[in-house]
């Protein structure tokens, strides 16, 4: 390893340990196990609803270090890869699985990317709404990728995680984040029943993590809503 | 060393024996009722215990790093006491600015109020001030569902958490005849006052406690608890009356009203959760849930104690 390479790698775990500090210093994000342990050493896929850039951090922060290296949030790269900071603090610091979500000619490129990944050992995190949640309702309607993901490698714990609050912190075009307490909560694994079809499968992960909700009756109806336009 | 330093390393001495022996007893109780862990009651006492340290640790380092040490920990106080009452307020996306001029402008520029000793501008800042100019920034926004809700819970926030708290480090500001210099021995006396209050109305409600006080809002307060804890917690702030510009009958009148306003405050404060349909504010001390529930009496107390001790014994 060149001494440049060392010197930019312990920048960017000084970098991760900052974004971190702040993120608990925003958000004092609460970590509750309600369905898995934090500390069993397997291989994972977390899938939690999405409404801020900065779903990944809290999940990312509460994990032990151990598993921290080893999980890897996949993000949009058309968001990640603009800007040096920005390609910096997705490829370096958090380590980013980035797919790109423009372009449809290419469906099953992501999930090949993903299934490459877990093969490798990583565990990932990812948001299957594919998208920022900006409607009220509390969850969007998941995209299909979960599924194939799930069903290319049966074997790997899908955990729900549903994150509290971040979305009050960090709305929609917002640039100062708000403080405020968030949770994150972790569910039972799930996995993909024998001849389990798309929809069913899709729709119980759904519940799934909608059961999570520390407060689901202060939220908008958790009716499904239009899905966006899907990839062939 | 000056006579206040020495009287403030005594207090802080003090507190320290009473926490050895608390954690003394917790350890005894703990060998002896619950060894591995399985007496939720027990585990509960120590892990406040634990926390007390750190709490103890904090003022004392507050109270000798002089008045930026302790506008510096109220402040921060203020600041996760916010995050926590705004966590829980029905603020939308809407009021993502007003949020933020409430955590980055209005709660610095309070207790830069506080540390310059503006009086006229702090007592009225968040009442007058802030009271008729977050609502515009609110309405500014359109949104109009929920607004009286929305508008009158953050100002409730900002009172409590930052208006209220505030009002502790502004006694440093009260000129006291013959108690020059003493002022943050008067902080620590109703610091210790209305927490060991609320401490022993805790352990007088587990040793006598029948007649439940409030079953609806608070299960365990018990009106023996109460009577219990508030008249020891005064006789204490008898035994400290060296501490403050009062005598000690003086004294007496101040604590029972100190304690009195606190009991009142948790009760308040424990009706806004059961409202919202949580236990504690918060999480991060541990055993004792969040900073809202460590501080609610004080934050009842501390204006009032500020302005009876204001009308009464301060001069200019």
């Amino acid at each position: 390893m060149t001494r440049q390479g060392a010197a930019r790698r312990a920048l960017a775990r000084l970098s991760g340990r900052i974004i971190t500090f702040f993120a608990r210093a925003v958000t004092a994000v609460q970590p509750i196990w309600q369905g898995v342990a934090p500390d069993a050493a397997r291989q994972r896929i977390y899938f939690a609803n999405h409404a801020s850039h900065g779903d990944f951090i809290l999940i990312w922060a509460v994990l032990p270090p151990r598993q921290q290296r080893a999980t890897r949030p996949v993000a949009g790269a058309d968001y990640w890869r603009s800007g040096r900071l920005r390609r910096f603090v997705g490829g370096e610091v958090f380590n980013a699985l980035l797919i790109e979500r423009k372009g449809e000619a290419v469906p099953g490129t992501a999930i090949a990317q993903m299934a490459e990944a877990l093969d490798a050992g990583d565990s990932l995190i990812l948001f299957p709404e594919g998208t920022r949640n900006q409607t009220d309702a509390a969850l969007l309607s998941f995209r299909s990728g979960l599924f194939h993901l799930a069903s290319q490698r049966p074997e790997i714990d899908l955990v729900p995680v549903w994150i509290e609050n971040l979305n009050r912190v960090l709305p929609k075009g917002a640039v100062i984040p708000v403080p405020l307490m968030c949770k994150t909560v972790f569910g039972a694994p799930l996995h993909l029943a024998a001849g389990e079809a798309k929809a069913d499968f899709l729709a119980r992960a759904r519940a799934a993590l909608l059961a999570l909700r520390p407060r689901p009756e202060t939220d908008a109806p958790a009716e499904p809503v239009p899905a966006p336009k899907e990839a062939p | 060393m000056s006579p206040a330093r020495h009287d403030l390393l005594t207090v802080i001495l003090g507190i320290g024996g009473v926490l050895v022996l608390a954690s003394v007893i917790g350890a005894l109780l703990g060998r002896r009722y619950s060894p591995q862990g399985q007496n939720a009651a027990i585990e509960n006492l120590n892990d406040r215990i634990r926390a007390w340290w750190l709490m103890v640790l904090a003022l004392a380092l507050a109270f000798l790093g002089g008045r930026a040490g302790v506008i510096g920990l109220f402040a921060i106080c203020a600041f996760a006491a916010l995050r926590e009452f705004m966590t829980l307020t029905n603020a939308t996306r809407a009021d993502h600015r007003t949020l933020a001029a409430a955590f980055f402008i209005v709660l610095p520029v309070q207790f830069w109020l506080v540390w310059i000793g503006w009086y006229g501008l702090y007592a009225i800042f968040i009442p007058v001030w802030v009271f008729l100019l977050l609502p515009i920034v609110s309405v500014l926004a359109g949104e109009t569902r929920n607004y009286l809700v929305r508008v009158a819970e953050m100002q409730w926030a900002l009172m409590i958490c930052v208006f209220c708290v505030s009002h502790v480090p502004a006694l440093l500001d009260l000129k006291i005849p013959g108690y020059g210099g003493r002022n943050v021995l008067l902080i620590a006396w109703l610091v210790i006052v209305v927490q060991l209050s609320d401490v022993l109305q805790y352990v007088w409600g587990k040793l006598i406690g029948r007649r439940k006080l409030a079953p609806k809002l608070s299960p365990s307060k018990t009106v023996e608890g109460l009577a219990g804890g508030v008249l020891s917690a005064s006789a204490i702030g008898v035994a400290l009356w060296w501490m403050t510009p009062f005598r000690p009958l003086q004294a007496a009148g101040m604590a029972l009203m100190i304690t009195a306003l606190g009991a009142a405050g948790g009760l308040v404060m424990s009706a806004i959760k059961r409202d919202r349909g949580v236990k504690d504010w918060g999480h991060t001390i541990a055993g004792h849930g969040g900073f809202i529930d460590r501080l609610d009496s004080v934050v009842f107390a501390a204006p009032i104690f500020f302005h009876v001790t204001r009308y009464v014994w301060n001069v200019g």
